[in-house]
């Protein structure tokens, strides 16, 4: 594994734009100095656009199998996820929202293969 | 690093409310932790080559959008492709950035904008907690920014350290323990801390229903229809709510 292997100018033009996307996204509404408000539909359409993004990631990442919806309730990345988000609601707590997930996802993927 | 000079500088890093951010952020960052830890892990196996892993993790520096670019720079999709998704999955952070925007309106601009690149999701949740309300007062200001700083400094190294620790272990790391689970489990998180009203649970409830069911479009455009169709139905049917007889205003 030497440091460039497999280097290409290619992904490195990605990950500029990607920083660029995140620079963008994170301060948009501050770069400019101007007093401005953005149009009411905007506004609105900003309150539901970021957890439909979060959503439209996680779920498939949970339910999906191979490109098909679960064909058996025996998987454990639902069971993770939900035990996982329980405890979000319970302790809004990152770290434990993981580990309360790993928790209920490791034995059940280890030991039972789900 | 540019990042480094908000840290380090003095009136931020010598305020009393610089130690207090540290500390508000302090319990989540094994969270943030363990996330990078994945995320670092994930772009070797993923095939990137060591520089474009440190690359990215010192750059981009957002754990969702590299999540969600990683398999479509493996499997080579467009550009224009990649980037719009991690746009996409990053339109949250215009959100935090409008709400921001009177906190951070008081500094100059480069000083806005390092802090606005440095503010992930827990930052804005904790710093929104905190402070209710912007100040207009200067000697508040200061302190506002320094907790900022702080708190953002806290989870800057956790998830650089944790991060590129995850491109040194991922070749001892098998991806049969099914590690790379915990990335999903952060993004729950995130997930579940934008789930604060019935209008937005609804919209969870189409983008899920939408982004599964367009599965087999091509380059993970389902994301981005999901986002659509949840948008637009979302804002129809709070306006119905308004004027239920179809009253126009």
């Amino acid at each position: 594994m030497t440091f460039f292997e497999g280097t290409d100018v290619w992904t490195v033009a990605v990950i500029a734009g990607l920083t660029l996307v995140t620079f963008i996204t994170r301060c948009f509404f501050f770069i400019s100095s101007e007093e401005w408000t953005l149009p009411e539909w905007a506004q609105q359409g900003l309150q539901y656009a970021p957890i439909a993004a979060m959503a439209a990631v996680v779920f498939p990442e949970i339910l999906m199998q191979q490109g098909h919806f679960l064909q058996t309730w025996m998987d454990a990345r639902w069971v993770g996820a939900l035990v996982g988000g329980a405890v979000y609601f319970w302790k809004r707590n990152v770290l434990l929202t993981i580990v309360a997930g790993m928790l209920a996802y490791l034995p059940l993927h280890v030991c039972l293969a789900w | 690093m540019a990042q480094l000079a908000m840290f380090f500088k003095a009136e931020n890093y010598r305020h009393s409310a610089f130690v207090e951010g540290l500390r508000d952020a302090a319990p989540q960052a094994p969270g943030v932790a363990a996330w990078g830890l994945m995320i670092g892990v994930a772009m070797i196996n993923s095939g990137m080559s060591v520089m474009e892993s440190i690359a990215m993790t010192l750059l981009v520096y957002a754990g969702s959008s590299q999540l969600a670019a990683i398999p479509l720079i493996a499997a080579g999709a467009p550009a224009w492709i990649i980037l719009a998704t991690g746009f996409c999955v990053n339109l949250r952070f215009m959100v935090f950035s409008l709400h921001l925007r009177p906190y951070l309106m008081h500094l100059p601009r480069f000083e806005r904008v390092i802090h606005g690149y440095l503010t992930a999701d827990l930052s804005y949740v904790l710093f929104t907690r905190r402070f209710l309300k912007p100040s207009s007062d200067s000697a508040e200001q200061q302190m506002q920014t320094a907790f900022l700083a702080g708190n953002t400094f806290i989870i800057w190294v956790s998830w650089m350290v944790a991060s590129l620790f995850g491109i040194y272990l991922s070749n001892f790391i098998p991806s049969t323990w099914g590690l790379g689970f915990a990335g999903t489990l952060c993004l729950v998180g995130i997930f579940c801390s934008l789930a604060s009203t019935k209008m937005r649970f609804f919209a969870a409830g189409v983008a899920a229903l939408t982004a599964i069911a367009a599965y087999q479009l091509p380059l993970k455009l389902n994301i981005v229809l999901a986002i659509g169709v949840a948008v637009i139905l979302s804002m129809s049917l709070e306006r119905f709510r308004k004027h239920p007889q179809g009253n126009k205003t």
